[in-house]
């Protein structure tokens, strides 16, 4: 019996996890860049990229240039990077899909055609979104996300969070495995003259939970006796050098340039003046 | 002070809901020896591994680590004197690189870095596994995940080594591979398991609970081939001992 679509979806995705994994183990110029560099330059270009007035457009196309640097010299996969950013959209689209309908005054116009404030807005909540999620994605993915978790602890992260997010990022894939054996238990056994009932999807999510219950304790149990008291110690090689030094004053004035002017019209009027 | 020597008496417990896992167990093991614990499911074995410690604490009764009595000051202690590897080794690689989760151990005894890169590289170097090393947990092998799991432990230098099941979800290679690892440790070792072959192989000697209490001990020549005692514990004979041509 070939499982139903949905099981190889899933299982799809988390091999797709896994990926992201190896690429934060490639070794490239950006890779070998220390993790708070990059983390302070994505923050600093997220935060630059929602700073913008609503109607803002051109002036957020040059903001570009820097997931695009991390994909190229990180050489990350962009049809993959690009996937991801898809699966993410709909969220994007949910906050913006309104503003069409909302603001219909005319904000702009373009060869003839008037543009509605909504669409403006829309188009640069997509904007946005699709520069936000690609370079959160970059920075993933040229880092490894051990090593950013322990750069962001680095920074001041709360020790615990890092811990957190480390150990949720490790169970993913064991809590996945659990729940995909399950749900194909559930189609093994279930006719397929019937859809199982939400019922049998309330139980198997119980059931999921109290496995992850029984293993986050046996996982307790297994830090205990390796000598565990409530911190985690992680020998890692913190390099601060002049690379990372470039890396970030150069993004961080490039973001400050690019937020003060917009570089989009001035290349406009420089070319259309020649 | 030697803390090889693992002695319990008369050790009781009882689960919060009531359920009476250990109802007096005693043994003592010396210096070097190798003792698997065997029973049928529910017999015991894991809730008497997780006193050895000092995981559990004993309803009444005591667990002595060399000349230290396990308490719950003294847990510290015994945990580095006892490296418990546990049944799955995905409750016990939860760091995302193998190096992470075999320094986990020295790095919590607060050892210098280069102490503990060195006992890194011993350990992975014992387990056969040194090139894992920069490698996420979950992408091993159950085999290599499994030699992983030991070397974590071996990297914070126990002098007693206690194993809960060590030979499952292994193919035939990865379990042989873990057998030979097992019969070279010079730790003194405490094995529960229901692969009887390897402990024919492995241990001289074996305690048989059942219901929480000791109901044989001796060695493990006489006890395993002892078919009515094997099978009135939920037991059987293990081939290897029915008949006397050679089977290694």
């Amino acid at each position: 019996m070939t499982p139903p679509g949905g099981t190889r979806m899933a299982l799809g995705d988390y091999v797709e996890i896994g990926r992201m994994d190896e690429l934060g183990r490639l070794d490239t110029p950006v890779h070998r860049l220390d993790a708070r560099s990059k983390a302070i330059a994505t923050v600093a270009f997220i935060v630059v990229v929602m700073s913008y007035h609503r109607y803002e457009i051109s002036a957020l196309l040059p903001l570009s240039l820097y997931p695009l640097v991390l994909i190229t010299i990180g050489g990350l996969p962009p049809g993959y990077l690009f996937k991801k950013v898809i699966i993410a959209a709909p969220f994007a689209l949910l906050v913006g899909v309104f503003n069409p309908l909302l603001d219909r005054q005319t904000q702009a116009s373009i060869w003839g055609y008037s543009i509605s404030g909504g669409w403006l807005s829309f188009g640069s909540i997509m904007i946005r979104f699709v520069l936000t999620v690609t370079a959160a994605l970059a920075l993933v993915g040229c880092t490894g996300i051990h090593r950013l978790c322990a750069g962001l602890e680095r920074l001041g992260l709360p020790r615990v969070l890092a811990v957190q997010l480390l150990l949720l990022y490790r169970y993913i894939f064991v809590i996945a495995e659990d729940g995909l054996r399950m749900l194909r238990s559930v189609h093994m056994r279930s006719t397929g003259t019937r859809s199982p009932g939400l019922r049998t999807y309330a139980s198997l999510i119980g059931h999921l939970l109290l496995r992850s219950l029984g293993r986050a304790h046996r996982i307790y149990q297994a830090m205990i006796a390796r000598g565990f008291d409530g911190e985690i110690r992680v020998l890692r090689p913190g390099r601060w050098g002049w690379s990372e030094v470039v890396f970030t004053t150069g993004w961080l004035a490039f973001f400050a340039v690019a937020r003060a002017w917009n570089l989009a019209e001035a290349l406009g009027r420089l070319l259309t003046r020649t | 002070m030697s803390h090889h020597i693992v002695a319990v008496r008369d050790l009781c417990f009882a689960y919060p809901d009531g359920t009476q896992a250990l109802k007096g167990i005693s043994f003592e093991i010396r210096h070097g020896g190798a003792v698997a614990l065997i029973g049928a499911n529910g017999a015991g074995k894991s809730t008497l591994l997780l006193h050895l410690n000092g995981y559990l604490t004993p309803s009444s009764g005591e667990v002595r680590i060399g000349e230290t009595p396990l308490t719950r000051q003294t847990a510290a202690l015994a945990r580095r004197a006892v490296g418990m590897v546990f049944q799955d080794p995905d409750d016990q690689l939860f760091m995302p690189t193998v190096f992470d989760d075999v320094a986990f151990g020295p790095l919590n005894l607060g050892l210098a870095r280069e102490e503990v890169e060195r006992r890194v590289g011993r350990a992975l170097d014992r387990v056969g596994m040194p090139h894992l090393r920069n490698r996420p947990p979950y992408k091993l092998s159950a085999g290599e995940k499994r030699a992983v799991a030991i070397a974590t432990v071996l990297s914070m230098e126990p002098d007693i080594l206690v194993m809960d099941e060590p030979s499952t979800h292994l193919d035939p290679r990865g379990r042989r591979r873990v057998i030979e690892l097992l019969k070279s440790f010079e730790h003194t070792k405490i094995i529960a398991t229901h692969d009887l072959e390897l402990v024919v192989e492995v241990c001289p000697r074996v305690i048989v609970l059942d219901g929480g209490r000791a109901v044989a001990e001796g060695a493990t020549s006489e006890i395993l081939d002892d078919e009515p005692l094997m099978l009135a514990h939920g037991l059987e004979r293990p081939h290897i001992l029915r008949h006397q041509h050679p089977h290694i």
